[in-house]
């Protein structure tokens, strides 16, 4: 790191993701508890009550393997949780089960778009540790007068990813965590939908200046705003001949800002000691039977050699798996065809209604695709087709089929001898034009096109009629 | 050796309450019980432990949490359904 | 101190009805006040938990009352099983049966002396260093700590993790072999338990068993009259056919040591939970939370437990780590060799319980004094194997303990040279 150009941005991340187990990393209570009221989804053993003990749960340490391999970590002999003490009223045994020096894999990678083409983010290590509970401040704003505990998140399993410093600029920390997050969904070990499913530490400095962590980013967005934030302040500083303190810092996401924890983290001493209650994990054989599915950028990939897509199609489509698995089930009725509708057109579509891919039906979408695959709808009718069926899938009313839609709204492409008296019209009508493509130039047909459509309201194909208007104008050549 | 402020450092880190008397007090005993301690500095290193059990492990499968009331039927103090605390800022 | 309880045995009285019929029918049992019992009261002889009702059974009550016992009280203890002499419960101290100016032993002395009175036939104690050994030793009846992993921890409120077990404290080998084969059915919620029940009539053959008498049990600090009462308890044993070889432990130089340091530790850890929000003592929380939490420390801890706390916190803490609790750790596993080694030639290891007889009270006002009371009895928690106190006469009318200790899981073993031993006393 030392011979970077001075003023170069540094940035590394401590990434907290909730496993997506049915239930909690050391009992049997529900992770499902996002809905229920607090205090519902506790016992003896993720209270911390006296006596009680902890189990490990084998679907977190298999979905934390998967991670490690996915990310081609160096697995060791063996893993072992450990005990990191401290006190806060939200940790309900004053120590937290987590991995210190022997944790499920080192050394590893994440290959991703960085700002000068594809990068290889190093990552450090990850391991396995419980959740605390969630607290919430009560009374007089920036002067709470007491807290309030909810333990229903205690327990819950989360994979703690760290990477070296290997990030330039917040827009590569959002790709790092955009491509981890779609591995993690890859892997089917992480849902990135649950609120406060990922949490992110910062390490941000500006060569020959001090490091900075930001605490508390708890969403995809606030990554790359907290950093842009942060290096404006430190610019900023730096520019008024000021210091950056080494400190740490957290973000406000409401306000999208970063303020200093004001020294009260003193440097903690954490007293790891081997958790004494549970047995060590011998891993490497465990690991090495773990068959991985095809992750992001291998169906990328394939996408490009099996359909022939454009390598951007092929991107966006893999970004996310239910989305990739939606195009291979429509890919069929033509490939470049359904790329274009999925990844251009249903995305934005989806996005502009907030709406999740797993949402649309698969069949009547396949319908729809084959219609405008026949030339039985023209683009534009067949976009408002999908609208209408989107509209109908948000409201969980029955998507109707395509051609239902179509007679409904008179969207059918009319035949193209229907055409015939209009493009005649038009001929008569705008001679000079007729004369202007006859001596080559190309847009007077387009003009002529556009004047037939306007008759039409616009459902036909631009093409076919293009293919009219030529053969009328052969037809009556003066030369004929 | 052990000094007061040593005794007062360790009570800060292990965020327990002493008193002045005590500090005192346990600055003597810490002192007589550390130097027993050092007797450890003499263990040869090397040793290999026993048997050790790997991989204990339950599958995950849910299983009932417990009622409201007995989750916080120990709690002092209870708003709604949550726990107080002190506040932590 | 209740009239009907003038050892001031028990912490709380109840009665918890049995759930089934078994083993156990029509026996009454006390059950030491670290144990968890499902909507009784359980203080771990803490003011920081006075008032706590467990809203779950301890594995070993469940046990209890699946085969017929009735549970009539818990018994008082050491503030958190820290101590040897049960003069560190904040429910004040319980008496010697056999002299009530001394002490029953700790930390499962309530256990001891409401057995040795004769107010209940079976009791259970935990033992994290000796604390079901020393007051079995102290109070005259017979005590055992189990292999370690052969009772599931569930619901004992842990001091520390790596070395304790819960066990059965009776008058005579027999009741403690019955209710050990009770409480040792395996157990998945306790990760370190394993599947080996105890499933076993003792017998009173120890005819080719042999016996090593370990020279550090008989060494500087053990009482001489102790140590000559115990010698001729092994030469019955010889003369009921088992062969008597002297043998030496050298790891015993580090073991008190490598003792504390984990224990702890381990405590400075289990010990940060109770910080009066959920449970216990409540805090006051009109204060900062750390203000709030070191008063509750303060306030619900005693002395000894405080003590213990802050020099775990101290062999944990970067720096001291490696001098500490690394170290501790390795003289821990050259305990484990020792008797590694030692088992390979003999079958069990006899000596001295306590190093002396029951203490008076407050006499070990001395943290390190009272600590170096513990040496006979810590070997067998470090090293995780079975080890009984069998009465076997007395000092001046004080009685003395045999302490036998076998291979891991070879706790009917031990159980068996125990019953020989009292057959032929009684």
């Amino acid at each position: 790191m030392r011979d970077e150009p001075a003023g170069t941005v540094i940035i590394g991340l401590e990434i907290h993701t909730q496993l997506n187990t049915a239930s909690k990393l050391f009992c049997g209570c529900s992770t499902d508890y996002r809905t229920d009221g607090p205090n519902t989804h506790v016992c003896p053993i993720c209270m911390g009550l006296p006596g009680s003990l902890p189990r490990m749960n084998r679907r977190a340490v298999e979905f934390a393997l998967r991670v490690a391999k996915a990310l081609h970590c160096e697995v060791l002999e063996e893993a072992e949780f450990a005990r990191k003490n401290y006190f806060y009223p939200d940790l309900p045994k004053g120590f937290q089960i987590t991995m210190y020096d022997r944790p499920l894999g080192v050394q590893g990678y994440l290959d991703i778009e960085g700002d000068d083409g594809e990068k290889r983010i190093r990552i450090t290590r990850i391991h396995l540790e419980e959740d605390p509970g969630r607290l919430v401040h009560k009374g007089g704003g920036d002067r709470p007068k007491y807290s309030l505990v909810d333990y229903n998140r205690s327990g819950i399993p989360l994979l703690e990813i760290v990477t070296e410093p290997d990030l330039r600029s917040p827009r590569e920390a959002r790709r790092l965590i955009n491509t981890l997050r779609s591995t993690l969904e890859y892997l089917r070990v992480f849902d990135g939908d649950k609120e406060g499913s990922l949490r992110v530490d910062a390490n941000i400095s500006i060569t020959g200046y001090s490091r900075v962590e930001i605490k508390n980013i708890s969403s995809f967005k606030g990554v790359e705003k907290a950093l842009t934030f942060e290096i404006t302040r430190q610019r900023n500083l730096i520019r008024r001949g000021q210091t950056i303190e080494r400190e740490t810092r957290h973000f406000l996401e409401t306000r999208g800002i970063t303020t200093s924890a004001r020294g009260k983290e003193v440097e903690h001493d954490y007293r790891y000691f081997p958790e004494p209650d549970l047995r060590p994990l011998r891993v490497k054989d465990w690991v090495e039977d773990i068959d991985l599915p095809e992750l992001p950028a291998a169906r990328r990939e394939r996408f490009v050699a099996e359909y022939g897509i454009s390598i951007n199609h092929a991107r966006t489509l893999t970004g996310e798996f239910k989305l990739a698995d939606f195009y291979e089930q429509v890919a069929h009725i033509g490939p470049v065809l359904a790329a274009t509708w999925v990844a251009d057109i249903l995305l934005g579509e989806l996005n502009y209604r907030d709406m999740s891919i797993g949402s649309v039906p698969v069949p009547p979408f396949i319908d729809l695709l084959t219609l405008v695959m026949e030339r039985s709808i023209t683009d534009k009718g067949a976009v408002e087709v999908l609208r209408v069926m989107l509209d109908q899938a948000a409201h969980h009313e029955m998507v109707d089929s395509p051609s239902t839609i179509v007679g409904r709204l008179n969207l059918g492409r009319t035949s193209g001898d229907e055409f015939i008296p209009l493009a005649r019209e038009v001929i008569d009508s705008y001679q000079p034009a007729v004369e202007d493509y006859r001596r080559g130039k190309k847009g007077a047909l387009n003009f002529l096109i556009g004047q037939v459509m306007k008759k039409v309201g616009g459902k036909a194909d631009p093409r076919e009629l293009g293919k009219i208007i030529e053969s009328l104008i052969a037809e009556s050549s003066p030369g004929a | 050796m052990i000094e007061r402020k040593d005794v007062e450092h360790i009570a800060e880190l292990a965020d327990i309450g002493i008193t002045g008397e005590e500090i005192e007090e346990f600055t003597h005993q810490f002192n007589a019980i550390l130097e027993y301690f050092d007797i450890l500095d003499q263990v040869p290193e090397g040793t290999e432990g026993g048997t050790v059990i790997y991989n204990v492990l339950r599958e995950d499968e849910i299983t009932p949490s417990l009622p409201l009331h007995e989750a916080i039927g120990n709690a002092h103090s209870c708003e709604e359904e949550f726990i107080r605390a002190p506040r932590v800022m | 101190m209740a009239t009907d309880d003038p050892l001031n045995a028990f912490i709380t009285r109840c009665h918890i009805p049995p759930s089934g019929e078994g083993r156990l029918s029509g026996l009454t049992i006390a059950v030491k006040d670290n144990i968890s019992t499902r909507g009784v009261q359980t203080t771990c002889g803490s003011q920081i938990l006075k008032g706590y009702v467990p809203p779950y059974d301890a594995f070993a009550v469940e046990r209890l009352k699946a085969e017929g016992a009735t549970i009539i009280g818990k018994t008082n203890m050491d503030e958190f099983g820290m101590g040897n002499t049960t003069e560190n419960s904040a429910y004040g101290p319980a008496l010697n049966p056999v002299d009530p100016t001394r002490v029953p032993g700790g930390s499962s002395g309530g256990s001891g002396a409401a057995v040795g009175a004769g107010m209940i036939p079976l009791a259970l104690g935990t033992d994290t260093g000796g604390s079901i050994r020393c007051p079995a030793a102290f109070c005259g009846i017979v005590g055992l700590k189990p292999t370690y992993g052969r009772v599931s921890r569930y619901g004992l409120i842990a001091y520390a993790n790596s070395l304790e077990q819960i066990g059965p404290m009776a008058r005579t080998v027999g009741e403690v072999s019955l209710l050990m084969s009770v409480i040792s059915a395996y157990d998945p919620r306790d990760s370190t338990a394993q599947s080996r029940p105890f499933d076993h009539t003792p017998s009173s053959d120890v005819g080719g068993c042999r016996i090593g008498v370990v020279e550090e049990f008989f060494g500087e600090g053990v009482d001489h009259r102790v140590a000559s009462t115990v010698f001729s308890a092994i030469e019955r044993l010889e003369e009921l056919g088992a062969e008597i070889v002297s043998c030496s432990m050298p790891s015993m130089r580090y073991a008190l040591a490598a003792y504390y340091t984990t224990c702890m530790s381990e405590a400075s850890s289990n010990l940060a939970r109770y910080d009066g929000i959920r449970y216990g003592l409540a805090s006051d929380d009109r204060k900062q939370w750390h203000h709030a939490f070191q008063e509750e420390r303060q306030q619900g801890f005693g002395k000894e437990v405080r003590r213990r706390i802050m020099l775990g916190t101290f062999a944990l803490s970067t720096g001291y780590y490696g001098k500490y609790y690394v170290k501790a750790q390795m003289a821990r596993a050259n305990v484990r060799a020792d008797f590694a080694r030692l088992f390979s030639d003999v079958d069990l290891l006899a000596g001295p319980t306590m190093p002396t007889t029951a203490f008076h009270l407050g006499e070990k006002s001395d943290p390190l004094s009272s600590y170096l009371a513990d040496i006979l009895t810590v070997p067998a928690n470090l090293a995780g194997v079975p080890a009984i106190s069998v009465p076997c006469g007395t000092v001046e009318r004080l009685p003395v303990g045999l302490q036998l200790m076998g291979r891991h899981f070879e706790d009917e073993r031990v159980v068996d040279a125990a019953f020989a031993f009292e057959r032929v006393v009684s």
